[in-house]
């Protein structure tokens, strides 16, 4: 079970917000999915092991890419030739 | 012959979200044949949403793969589908741009998440689309709307351009009103692509043949069990003994991980989703954050506004997941579980040449009537087992039920896209 104080938690941590008049059955739908989940338990082991699984690697070589201007055409602020973000600090 | 073909559909069903009013076309295999595209494929200079508003107004730079392989062979790229947010959903009920209407019966859901391409086709606004099928999105809404969908084997379709939900188990796949234009619009997107990283030299040059004598057909009680509407089990019994009448024989069998199949996948589909969808924040594409607020809290109201609910619960559901303490518990036993679902396939499929059973366990839902996340969720316990051992499965109408549509599925060994596609044919041949 997770509390309405875990899942306002969780919301912040995945920066998706969650409004107190949808916390209540947020918390409530999340619980009935966790319970579902619970079936997992019955599965015996512990880490999968990958089959027929191998790694394709190219060799990092310099490779034509997208125009400058194509790159930023789609965000919504721009300075200098960058995307404009929020402060980190 | 190169042109263009105008396209100026009456969506009656909310099918596109963006249409493409002339749309230009080239020569070869599918020259002038109008394609509808799901709004989560990339395509250079025409908006791509993902039917999110997190995404409203972007235009891809670039097309996906498949989109350059279709114009390679003249295809009309005639517009943009509907789908649930990201193609989160069972019903294309979760759009951030409103619901699609299920032609057959416009006060039902087409299935989802991929229900604008399966209405574009049952509408006969076009005759072929793509989809994509993440737990059944392709299978669902042909089921639900009365038409082909294919989930090839995991590698074969390119995914580059496909804008990623959960990448271990989605496929981009071809819709289509019959068996063969589903062919050959995979005949066009299948193929090695080196800008994908689990693409397969697999391509497929394939004509449907419509032999199956002397086939053999697994029939897992599973998906005959609780939880199956009595009268869409009955249709699909039926529609399995017109193939015993063409010469093909049934062997009963068991997914016994199905038990766990459903949690497995929804652990893996929104522990992958909640990686990716980190990167809509509003900064490189999207609204655009408030630039005085703190990082946290600048993409917090950008990513609350504009992602829809179900959305914003299946990232928190897979940031949970993967939270410390939790890992072992969810993720890690998912991935164990994950394993067993494939080699019970691989067991049975050392019996049978095929399994088949119903696509999805009811007929097309109501609007609204699934107002429950879980119960929506509960809906997809047939077609996931393919999605999470990676292997072919199609769905073929098979008759109705209610009078709305019933799908058949049949799901082959890995890299067999070819077999089911040909069941799926000597089927449909039989019938008309």
């Amino acid at each position: 079970m997770v509390s309405e104080k875990d899942v306002q938690h969780i919301a912040e941590l995945a920066d998706v917000g969650i409004s107190p008049d949808q916390l209540g059955t947020f918390t409530h739908q999340f619980n009935a999915i966790l319970e579902y989940f619970d079936i997992l338990d019955r599965v015996e082991g512990q880490g999968a092991v990958a089959h027929d699984l191998i790694n394709i690697l190219r060799e990092d070589e310099v490779e034509p890419s997208l125009p400058h201007d194509d790159v930023l055409r789609n965000a919504p602020a721009k300075e200098d030739g960058f995307i404009k973000a929020p402060r980190v600090m | 012959m190169s042109g263009e073909i105008s396209f100026s559909p009456n969506d009656k069903y909310n099918a596109f979200l963006t249409t493409c009013k002339k749309a230009p076309h080239g020569s070869g295999k599918l020259a002038g044949v109008a394609v509808a595209i799901k709004d989560n494929i990339s395509t250079k200079d025409i908006e791509t949403t993902c039917a999110s508003k997190i995404l409203k107004g972007y235009v891809p730079p670039y097309n996906a793969h498949v989109i350059d392989l279709l114009k390679a062979e003249g295809a009309a790229i005639v517009g943009k589908t509907n789908m649930d947010e990201f193609g989160m959903g069972t019903t294309t009920e979760n759009s951030g741009f409103g619901p699609t209407l299920n032609p057959c019966d416009t006060t039902r859901v087409p299935g989802g998440s991929s229900g604008g391409s399966a209405a574009a086709i049952a509408g006969g606004m076009v005759t072929m689309a793509l989809g994509s099928d993440t737990g059944g999105s392709i299978r669902c809404p042909a089921a639900f709307c009365g038409i082909v969908g294919l989930k090839p084997s995991y590698g074969r379709v390119s995914r580059y351009g496909l804008i990623a939900y959960s990448n271990s188990l989605e496929q981009i796949g071809p819709m289509g009103k019959t068996v063969a234009d589903v062919s050959k619009l995979m005949g066009v997107i299948a193929g090695y692509d080196r800008h994908d990283s689990t693409s397969r030299d697999k391509p497929y040059n394939h004509t449907p043949n419509a032999e199956i004598k002397g086939l053999k057909i697994g029939i897992p009680q599973e998906f005959f069990g609780e939880g199956v509407n009595p009268q869409v089990a009955d249709v699909v019994r039926k529609a399995i003994g017109r193939l015993e009448e063409l010469g093909a024989t049934t062997v009963p069998c068991s997914i016994p991980s199905m038990e766990y199949a459903l949690a497995a996948y929804y652990v893996t589909c929104t522990c992958e989703a909640s990686s990716n969808l980190a990167r809509f924040d509003g900064v490189r594409y999207g609204p655009a954050p408030d630039w005085r607020k703190s990082w946290h809290d600048a993409y917090q109201e950008v990513r609350s506004e504009a992602f829809g609910t179900e959305v914003r619960r299946r990232i928190m559901l897979g940031t949970f997941a993967l939270s410390s303490g939790y890992y072992g518990r969810y993720y890690s036993k998912a991935q164990v579980a994950r394993e067993n679902v494939r080699a019970d396939f691989n067991r049975i499929f050392a019996d049978v040449d095929v399994i088949a059973g119903p696509t999805m366990p009811t007929v097309a839902f109501k609007l609204k009537e699934k107002s429950d996340p879980l119960s929506m969720y509960l809906a997809d316990i047939l077609t996931v087992p393919a999605n999470l051992a990676g292997i072919p499965s199609i769905s073929v109408p098979c008759g109705t039920s209610e009078g709305m549509p019933v799908g058949l599925q049949i799901m082959g060994r890995m890299f067999e896209d070819e077999r089911v596609v040909d069941v799926a044919y000597a089927y449909e041949q039989e019938v008309n």
